[in-house]
């Protein structure tokens, strides 16, 4: 390659968002659910069915607006978008062209200690469409419309990334913001976030854009990076033999890690919008909107500072909690009920993190409460149990959120406090292992290890490490 | 007494004070529909068996006090657009003639629960889309004073079967006039209400922005009853009126919705516009002649009566088929042999599915329309036309309110002619539309209009008078109708007579 090129790439990022019923009717959003049965008049396109916004959507959209920095629509309305597609139960999808609901926004991106801004064009707010699902029996599609009339958000961005990595870096940042707000989980794999890559390449200095194409389907922040360095190569190599970019909507099998054109602007079709007669203008008022931005919760920035100051723990920590909107609040709230902030990192960072990889589990889907990581963090303090216990605890606290007084309870896993009980067994074990003594009295310090094992494993863990061996340095020393 | 001689009001009374029986009022009309509908082809549906059973059940709660509705017990006819759960709703078109809604329309279950008695579904012109009822996939509706001649559209099955008393009243749908003209050419009388009074939640699309559900009945009383009762905020409805809303246009206040206390038989100092724009070329002698002579009864009871120009006349046909045609060109997407309906028997790929089931589902008045719609949105024209005919629709709504600011209500024709020879205005269809002149601006401005009988051309024909109000203020023109109603008296179709009916 002779020559240096730069990559320009922008974003359509859709979010499903999570409110309890679809966006023109009543029905329920939630996943799942025998095909067909979420469906009315309304989400299913029946003739004489008409649909009315849900508002719980506006709030959620100018709540994102309001959090990337974007301007608000005070007088913004829906429009159709007319294609034919059995998913589709109007042959239109009502989404917004003419007055999207937030423009000109921009959000701070960081990579490797650069930062720079990702702007925002446009976020519209749009319905989703329902699942066709093949029928390889009868060789015929049938049609779940549960999904049709979820509601959406798209978030266009401006063509202001560069690489990969300012794509993921953009991406998480949406996520958390999003997630931050409660406007929606935001899962790629469960296709509650959806990224199509706009990209083009350019000679490295030149102010003209490149002709652009357009990647779908991809499912993963890996995804995402694979396809985008496999693009900006399949560009650099058209363009250096001499050969045109077409501007092209391409879809990514990340099997086969290869791409192939789903349709070219030449067979782009002409979605006819206009404004749907069958909604009013949605008027924003100035109350409305500040009523929003009061309800706006702590962002990741914000208590990222406030982490800084109010908790003695390391920057590296606030970073992996913070990182989930989940894990903070079950920090937060552990603290809240009385637990060190230290301690709550610790049990965070170091068993949860050991215990999320082994179930291979993200952050979100954490399910254990705080107040019974607080109850256990008691325990410990209180010397009721020991480390190793309460590291046994914890393992049922994070499968099943157990309550763990009761759980040490039931399973007897209190620490013997009884010294009489504990000097007992620590004689017996003595008298039972007199080379070990010997070995101690001779100086091998080490050999006191093997006899505070032996005691625990007699006391079948119940026992605190510290007490037995300050009893046994008692009686090896008389 | 004959049942069918009397209004819905005067039916509606009877049953209140026993003397008449639901189950023998519904029979009569069965009856009537047995004797004429192969003359008329008023009706898609009649279902005698579930009317009687409806009739029975309505008594039981008349009996029981439960209802007590003017129209309680009276029997209705619902034009084919309206969704009835349960019962065939075609919008007299092949591409749903076998489409039976979960659901019904607002309207039609505000009506239900007056106690009203569903007979049948009313034939129209298919999607709603014309102005003579020919374009139906079950036939040309005949209009009862003149089986020879269309009876108007697109409601022409509710307007004769009012006119032929095959129902004492009917509903209607109005996007360009589709109530107020075929009020007029069976001589009977129709309300379109101001855009936003009726929910049309459950009425199939045509449109949306200019659809209204309303009365067609045998005079202006039992259209205020019926209006009254269909009138209701819907929250299904996202462009129904609801007193909460803080705008409804510059000066303009609700005058209410309590109709029926517009029923006065006075007219002194009410201030009454004549539209010279509405009496130039195209307009008949003899409808002229008798519009003219109505605005001089209204004046000898003491209305002050004035000419004016209100403009822009001429630019709300095109404007009017070009919004219509492209909100209907969207608005019967859903239309495609997927979900419901007609499917074509073969085709080879989705593609050719949805080409072929459309191409023979719909009709070539609806793929017309559906054609020039998507025309002006297409990209590259949307601006030219689209934009274009809402800013007209925008200065046409202001030439009504500079006239509403100086009259209470308008006055003039309803169409430029009396009801023409079926068959006659299918051949020239630009002929046809220009003949929507004096009805399709009142929807592009939302405001109220009424179509009442005010007299007969040189055959016979009916003439009609139309009065338009300010919106929301359908009482001022319900007022004025109501006055001008008082001087004369209901005409029959000879027909009736003749045949001894």
């Amino acid at each position: 390659m002779s020559k240096t090129y730069e990559t320009v790439i922008g974003l359509e990022v859709h979010v499903e968002l999570a409110t309890k019923t679809k966006i023109f009717c009543g029905c329920s959003t939630e996943f799942g659910g025998a095909p067909n049965t979420h469906t009315c008049p309304v989400c299913t396109g029946m003739p004489g069915s008409l649909p009315v916004l849900n508002k719980a959507v506006v709030e959620k959209a100018i709540a994102v607006g309001l959090a990337t920095n974007c301007n608000i629509t005070r007088n913004c309305k829906f429009d159709r978008k007319n294609y034919f597609y059995p998913d589709n139960p109007q042959n239109y999808q009502i989404s917004q062209l003419y007055y999207p609901i937030c423009r000109d926004g921009k959000v701070e991106i960081e990579v490797e200690g650069k930062k720079k801004f990702v702007r925002i064009h446009e976020i519209h707010m749009e319905e989703d469409a329902g699942k066709l699902v093949h029928d390889p029996f009868t060789d015929s599609s049938l049609v779940d419309f549960n999904r049709s009339g979820v509601p959406l958000i798209e978030i266009v961005s401006e063509p202001d990334m560069r690489s990969a990595e300012e794509v993921i870096a953009y991406l998480e940042k949406l996520r958390l913001i999003i997630q931050y707000l409660g406007a929606s989980d935001c899962k790629l794999n469960e296709g509650s976030m959806r990224a199509d890559v706009n990209l083009s390449v350019r000679e490295l200095g030149s102010e003209k854009f490149g002709t652009r194409t357009e990647t779908k389907n991809l499912n993963s922040f890996k995804a995402i990076a694979r396809a985008i360095e496999n693009e900006r190569e399949r560009q650099i190599d058209l363009i250096e033999s001499g050969e045109k970019v077409i501007q092209e909507t391409r879809r990514w099998d990340d099997t086969k890690e290869y791409s192939y054109p789903m349709r070219s602007k030449e067979d782009a079709q002409d979605y006819r919008y206009f404004p749907d007669p069958d909604l009013v203008p949605i008027i924003i008022s100035d109350e409305w909107m500040e009523s929003i931005r009061a309800a706006q919760p702590e962002l990741r920035d914000e208590k990222r500072i406030r982490y800084r100051e109010e908790y003695d723990i390391p920057e590296y920590d606030i970073d992996i909690i913070t990182g989930s909107k989940k894990m903070a609040d079950i920090f937060e709230e552990t603290i809240s009920l009385g637990a060190s902030p230290k301690k709550v990192s610790n049990w965070l960072m170091v068993e949860t993190m050991r215990l999320m990889k082994e179930h291979e589990l993200d952050a979100d889907e954490l399910k254990f409460s705080a107040k019974n990581l607080a109850a256990l963090i008691d325990l410990v303090e209180a010397k009721t149990i020991n480390g190793t216990v309460a590291k046994e605890v914890f393992e049922k606290i994070f499968t099943d959120d157990i309550d763990p007084e009761k759980y040490v309870e039931e399973n007897g896993l209190k620490t013997v406090n009884d010294s009489g009980a504990l000097t007992k067994t620590i004689e017996e074990i003595v008298a039972a292992n007199p080379k070990s003594v010997e070995d101690y009295k001779s100086g091998k310090e080490k050999a006191i290890g093997f006899l505070v094992g032996q005691t625990m494993k007699a006391m079948q863990g119940k026992a605190d490490p510290g007490e037995v061996n300050r009893i046994l340095k008692e009686i090896l020393s008389k | 007494m004959e049942i069918s001689k009397l209004t819905a009001v005067e039916l509606g009374k009877k049953i209140k004070s026993g003397e008449l029986k639901v189950t023998d009022v519904t029979k009569a009309y069965l009856d009537r529909i047995e004797k004429l509908e192969k003359d008329i082809k008023a009706f898609v549906t009649v279902d005698a068996e579930n009317a009687m059973e409806q009739a029975k059940e309505i008594q039981g709660k008349i009996d029981s006090g439960e209802l007590s509705s003017p129209l309680a017990g009276v029997p209705v006819a619902i034009k084919d657009n309206m969704c009835t759960e349960g019962m065939l709703t075609s919008c007299s078109s092949k591409i749903l003639s076998n489409f039976i809604p979960t659901y019904t329309a607002d309207a039609v279950l505000a009506l239900k629960s007056a106690g009203t008695v569903i007979i049948g579904k009313t034939n129209m012109d298919e999607f709603a889309m014309g102005s003579t009822s020919e374009t139906s996939y079950y036939g040309a509706t005949k209009n009862p004073w003149d089986l020879s001649k269309v009876p108007g559209g697109s409601s022409g099955g509710s307007a004769a079967a009012v006119a032929a008393e095959l129902a004492p009243y009917a509903l209607g749908s109005d996007t360009g006039g589709s109530i107020r003209q075929p009020a007029a050419f069976c001589g009977v009388t129709g309300i379109k209400p101001t855009y936003g009074r009726v929910s049309r939640y459950g009425l199939i699309a045509y449109g949306s922005s200019l659809d209204q559900i309303g009365p067609i009945a045998k005079d202006v009383t039992d259209c205020a009853a019926i209006l009254e009762i269909i009138c209701r905020h819907d929250p299904k409805d996202s462009t129904s009126y609801n007193e909460n809303m803080d705008y409804i246009g510059d000066g303009i206040t609700d005058k209410g919705s309590d109709f029926m206390s517009a029923l006065v038989d006075d007219v002194k100092g009410m201030k009454i516009g004549i539209p010279r724009d509405y009496f130039g070329e195209g307009i008949d002698e003899d409808v002229k002649k008798n519009v003219l002579a109505a605005a001089d009864i209204l004046r000898e009871k003491g209305a002050v009566i004035e000419e004016f120009d209100l403009g822009m006349v001429e630019y709300a046909i095109p404007a009017y088929y070009i919004i219509a045609s492209a909100e209907a060109s969207s608005n019967l997407e859903r239309f495609d042999g997927v979900k419901y309906g007609y499917r074509t028997a073969e085709y080879n790929d989705l593609h050719n599915m949805y080409k072929k089931s459309r191409s023979e589902g719909f009709g070539p008045e609806v793929q017309r329309r559906i054609m020039l719609g998507s025309f002006v949105l297409s990209s590259g024209y949307y601006d030219a036309y689209y934009v274009k005919a809402l800013k007209t629709k925008a200065l046409i709504k202001k030439a009504f309110d500079d006239a509403f600011a100086k009259y209470d209500v308008i006055l003039g024709p309803v169409a430029p002619t009396t009801a023409p020879k079926i068959g006659e205005s299918l051949s020239d269809p630009l002929k046809m539309y220009l003949g929507d002149i004096y009805t399709v601006s009142v929807n592009l401005a939302g405001i109220p209009g009424i179509s009442l009988p005010c007299g007969f051309d040189k055959n016979g024909m009916p003439v009609g008078l139309q009065l338009l109000g300010q919106t929301f203020d359908e009482k001022s023109v319900i007022r004025a109708a109501y006055s001008f109603e008082c001087s004369r008296k209901y005409e029959r179709p000879a027909l009736l007579a003749e045949r001894g009916l």
